[in-house]
């Protein structure tokens, strides 16, 4: 893909440049591999998933005879046949990522929709034919399943453990007093949607053995922590597994681990001794990878007379996939975006019987800013005051809760420069601005996300063609890690990006933070930039020791390096094998104490058909804090994104899961919601582009799920003032618009 | 997806079979259903080439009764049609709220006229549904029923018919035109083409197995104020909620031939038959659309998730009657 790339010196350094995405010509013109697309050399079997029509329970009968006689079947795995796999979830004290992701074992079925067996046959249509002939029946347990979990808060316990935060609850102050004493006071119980990913590339692995070594392509946003996953369920060295993962098409959280395709893919390939492929369907997606979990969240604020906010609650209630411990924290923005003196948080769980819940999309901070930022504004309502004004008067000195000094804290830029920009006038009554059919409200919500720093490795090579090859097996999951790499190892060594090959995404390369968390770009990025500036100085050293020394830049060309008037050629400087350096961030050098949070602010405009009571997006701005900005236009792709997701999340994105069967019921693209161009206006992006040095050594700070956090609120205020009514479920619907509309 | 045999359809000779398979149009909704094996047939006969030599399938022509439409002529081509676009707005405007546009480049008349229904429970057969395989339930009632029907259902089934375009016909009184396996031919109306659920939801229709539609019928005289309006959950790419296409005239202040079909409502397009029935010859008023419209759904039943259509159904026919007929609010 380098030769693609312009070689022309371009005034700017390449760092913070709008370039090109450097793999974007091998995408659009397809010939960037995905997994999916990977041809082994050898005959490819196809798998198809059997799903489990029931559960929890047992499998009473499951008769594979029919499909095994099918034309075109290799061979139909099933906990008859698979080979031994260490205990599904062990070993316990592992992280989920690398515990045992064990298929078919057993007879125990925990999810509608668990694979029960695998078809293994000669093509895609026999696999799936075959599975048809499969004949299964679940006993399901006497006493049932639990499928909603908000029903069963009986059963409800605190997590050990939070993603993204430390603990399930968190108590500040003197609630009950602060309450008491507040002149305002607003609490509402709010409904957050089950949501899905909705990747465009479904969950896909092709897998080879040879001999005892096992290859792996796949889509995944982790690599190491998934060769650890492989190892701990199949029970073998580390050492013996390759994945391969150069592009995954989108993962939104539901690829930082690996998924039942997966295992079943590197087992069928060994018991049918060649490499097996298994896509996961669309509708499969819906049940064998991970969902965000639907919640219930109640907030209850108190503010004084003057609008000082006093006391906010926000506790939590969610189900938990039985037997796979995560927990999302919707309170972790409520923990640290406004200044209270009591703020209590608490999330509870019920062990569920429904399929794995895991991180999706601003963990924590999408379905708690839709929440806290709606109930804010509501507050300010009562108190009087424009919610501009409201969240102006309560920004925080400190972290709220924790009271850690900030690294930097730039909310109130972004909600002045989004005003602004927005033209944020006030507010009006609700209903009062109109366009013939349609109501028109407006809106803004604050955006927070805690930034991350992940420990990372990557070494670059300085190879005799002249050209820089960078590597670690950070993965590209469309957000644009092989541009900002190749911009990062470039701007650090003084070439231009076309110089620059980066290769990512293979577990023989140097471990790094993956994707994940919004932390992929400072993390593996600074690891980059250590690798280049050691293999610099290592270069300078030996250019040193052939003559080649003195102040001033290197200038590499193809063939030579120069230092002044004189050079050397390339050929002598690194040799037959080129030299290679390494680099590594360690992110407890910046363990400084200090909290850090990326930010933004919001602005939206709706109209509302006052017949109807249907909702569009017309206007929706935003302007973000995400430190320095490696690329503005990879960025702005970044935000975007995530303000798209937060219309869905606002009006759309509906998972469900019927609470008699355990089953989900939105498996497909036309019956899962998320928005389509029509619903997406013209997006405006601004970044403040301020460098964070307190963050990382390049003053990065997260983006990828920036963009998602507070659009969703901002819309959900714009309807309340366009129609006067406070939503408290989300997706809104337009019937719960419906008894408010003026008549027709 | 079960093996089938596959057969192309040249000249009328090959029909005399063809009610031991299936017809493949457009294939966007059966292929979808033989992928899930919801449909299973043995054989499919594709007539997307069938040449039959005194019915065109592929074109849309004047006639002396009408417009006539070959059951072939797709989606984005009937929507692109001149003569549609002049006469039937309420067609074009229905056709083009329907799918995505590489969908109504597939889509045909007839396929769409038959596409089944979208319920969940349909689609998963693991689920109970009486329409997917008769005597098992229904899933959908007690379950999830946001796109659900409220009129004519029975207890056997709820389902609602996802067609766009079927409802702007039923406010047209198109004819549908079929030819039997053994050559014979019928004209039907929509509302005797299609079949309430009763307790056969697996009937969707009335058609013999074998009896292709030939061609859908628009009568010469229509109305000439004439509406669609689809209410949904985003913007466009998703079936109705709630849809309803509507003709009517105004003669001396005089509300005259009103037609009024509701799509997302019933097991099928539902002609609000009675209302129209009560506007004939009214004045114009937005007060009495709402009463009239909301009469029109006193025998409607909600399952839950879609009671609210019960009160939206009206309301939209009642806007947009008030705007065909340019009636002003009190
Ligand atoms: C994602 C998605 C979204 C959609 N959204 C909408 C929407 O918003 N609104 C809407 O109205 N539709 C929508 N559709 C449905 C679409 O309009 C139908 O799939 C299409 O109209 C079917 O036409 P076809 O020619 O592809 O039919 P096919 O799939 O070929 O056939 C459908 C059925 O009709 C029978 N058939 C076809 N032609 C004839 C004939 N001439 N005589 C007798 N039987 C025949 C077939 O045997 C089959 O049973 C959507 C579809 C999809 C996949
Ligand atoms: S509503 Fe009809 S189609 Fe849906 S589950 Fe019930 S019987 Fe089946």
């Amino acid at each position: 893909m380098t030769e693609m790339m312009s070689m022309e010196v371009q005034a700017e350094r390449p760092l913070g440049r709008a370039l090109d995405r450097v793999d974007g010509i091998a995408k659009v013109s397809g010939r960037a591999m995905y997994a999916a697309d990977y041809r082994p050399a050898s005959d490819l079997a196809e798998g198809f998933i059997v799903e489990a029509p029931a559960a929890p329970g047992r499998i009473r009968r499951l008769d594979v005879s029919r499909a095994e006689d099918a034309e075109g079947v290799i061979a139909v795995l099933t906990s008859a046949n698979v080979p031994e796999q260490r205990t599904y979830g062990a070993p316990e004290d592992a992280g989920r990522f690398t515990q045992s992701h064990a298929v078919l074992q057993g007879d125990r079925v925990r999810h509608v929709g668990q694979p029960v067996a695998l078809i293994v046959a000669r093509t895609l249509e026999q696999a799936r034919h075959a599975a048809s002939l499969v004949e299964v029946e679940i006993e399901v347990d006497a006493e049932g399943g639990i499928f909603d979990a908000l029903a069963h808060e009986d059963l409800a316990f605190a997590p050990d453990s939070l993603d993204g935060a430390d603990d399930a609850d968190t108590q500040k102050g003197d609630l009950a007093r602060e309450l008491a004493g507040s002149d305002h006071r607003v609490g509402a119980t709010y409904h957050t949607a089950m949501q899905h990913a909705a990747a465009m590339e479904p969950h896909v692995s092709v897998a080879e053995w040879d001999g005892d070594q096992l290859t792996v392509h796949m889509g995944i946003q982790i690599v190491a922590s998934a060769v650890k996953a492989f190892a701990t369920t199949l029970q073998i060295e580390p050492e013996q597994i390759r994945i391969v993962s150069p592009f995954t098409g989108g993962g939104f959280g539901s690829k930082l681990g690996i998924h039942s395709e997966a295992v079943l893919a590197a087992l069928a390939a060994r018991v049918c001794d060649r490499p097996v492929r298994v896509v996961q369907t669309r509708r499969s997606v819906f049940v064998n990878a991970p969902h965000r979990e639907r919640h219930r969240q109640e907030l209850e604020l108190g503010a004084t007379a003057d609008g000082t906010l006093t006391a906010i609650r926000h506790d939590n209630l969610a189900g938990m996939a039985r037997d796979y411990a995560f927990a999302e924290a919707p309170a972790s923005p409520t923990r640290a975006s406004y200044a209270a003196p009591a703020i209590h948080t608490s999330h509870r769980v019920v062990a569920a019987d429904i399929p794995t819940v895991d991180s999706m999309r601003a963990p924590g901070e999408a379905i708690g800013t839709l929440t806290l930022e709606t109930a804010i504004d509501e507050m300010a309502q009562a108190c009087g005051m424009d919610p501009l004004e409201f969240r102006l008067r309560n920004m925080p000195d400190v972290d709220p809760v924790s009271g850690a000094p900030f690294g930097d804290h730039r909310l109130e830029s972004c909600l002045r420069e989004g005003a602004q920009r927005f033209g944020w006038d006030g507010c009006v009554a609700p209903g009062s601005r109109r366009e013939g059919r349609l109501l028109i409200g407006r809106g803004l919500a604050a955006a927070i996300r805690p930034n991350m720093l992940v420990g990372a490795e990557a070494e670059i090579t300085l190879s005799p063609d002249g050209r820089f090859h960078v590597r670690t097996d950070m993965t590209d999951i469309g957000t644009g890690s092989y541009t900002i790499l190749t911009q990062i190892a470039a701007d650090t060594l003084g070439v231009e990006p076309g110089q620059v090959v980066t290769e990512l995404g293979d577990s023989a390369f140097p471990k790094s933070s993956g994707s994940g968390g919004s932390f992929g770009a400072a993390s593996t990025g600074s690891a980059v930039q250590d690798a280049a500036s050691n293999l610099l100085s290592a270069l300078r050293d030996r250019c040193a020791a052939l003559g080649l020394d003195g102040n001033g830049a290197l200038a590499f060309t193809l063939d030579s390096v120069r230092l002044g008037e004189r050079s050397l050629a390339l050929a002598d400087l690194v040799g037959p094998e080129g030299m290679t350096a390494s680099g590594s961030i360690d992110p407890d050098d910046f363990d400084t104490g200090q909290a850090g949070y990326s930010y933004g602010a919001q602005f939206a405009e709706v109209a509302v058909d006052a017949v109807t009571g249907e909702i569009r997006v017309r206007r929706l701005l935003g302007v973000f804090d995400a430190g320095r900005i490696l690329n503005p236009k990879t960025a702005r792709s970044q935000l975007l994104g995530g303000m798209i997701f937060g219309i869905g999340a606002a009006l759309m994105e509906e998972g469900v899961i019927d609470p008699r069967s355990g089953a989900v019921m939105a498996r497909d693209l036309a019956d899962y919601h998320i928005p389509v161009n029509r619903d997406v206006p013209a997006l405006e992006v601004h970044m403040l582009g301020a460098s964070s040095p307190f963050a990382n050594p390049l003053g990065a700070k997260g983006i990828g799920e920036l963009g998602i956090c507070g659009a969703g609120p901002a819309i959900a205020n714009a309807v309340h003032e366009a129609t006067g009514v406070r939503p408290r479920a989300f997706p809104i619907h337009l019937d719960h618009l419906l008894p408010n509309l003026p008549p027709v | 997806m079960k093996p089938f045999d596959y057969v192309r359809v040249g000249g009328a000779e090959d029909l005399a079979q063809a009610s031991a398979g299936r017809f493949l149009a457009g294939g966007t909704n059966l292929i979808d259903l033989m992928k899930h094996e919801i449909e299973t047939p043995d054989r499919l006969f594709d007539i997307t080439r069938a040449d039959l030599p005194t019915q065109d399938l592929a074109s849309v022509e004047p006639r002396e009764d009408g417009l006539r439409i070959g059951a072939l002529v797709t989606n984005a081509d009937l929507a692109a049609s001149e003569q549609v676009r002049r006469r039937y707005p309420v067609l074009a405007e229905a056709l083009l709220s329907g799918a995505s546009p590489q969908l109504r480049n597939k889509a045909t008349t007839g396929g769409n006229l038959l596409q089944r229904t979208r319920c969940p429970y349909f689609y998963d057969r693991a689920r109970a549904c009486n329409k997917r395989q008769p005597g098992t339930g229904c899933d959908a009632m007690g379950g999830f029923n946001r796109m659900h029907a409220v009129l004519g259902t029975s207890e056997a089934c709820i389902a609602a018919h996802p067609s766009d375009m079927a409802v702007a016909m039923a406010a047209l009184d198109v004819r549908v035109e079929t030819r039997k396996a053994d050559g014979t031919k019928r004209s039907l109306s929509l509302d005797e083409l299609y079949r309430l659920p009763g307790d056969a939801p697996e009937k969707d229709h009335v058609l013999d197995p074998g009896e292709l539609i030939t061609a859908v019928v628009l009568p010469a005289q229509v109305p000439s104020r004439q509406a669609y309006r689809k209410v949904r959950d985003r913007a466009s790419y998703a079936f109705a909620l709630v849809s309803a296409a509507v003709v009517v005239e105004l003669d001396a202040g005089r509300i005259r031939n009103p037609r009024i079909a509701l799509g997302g409502v019933a097991p099928r397009p539902w002609r609000a038959r009675r209302a129209e029935t009560r506007l004939e010859g009214q004045a114009p008023s937005r007060a009495l659309f709402l009463q009239t419209m909301t009469e029109e759904f006193e025998a409607a039943r909600g399952h839950g998730h879609n009671d609210f259509k019960i009160d939206l159904a009206p309301r939209l026919v009642a806007d947009m009657l008030g705007e065909l007929t340019e009636t002003t609010h009190d």
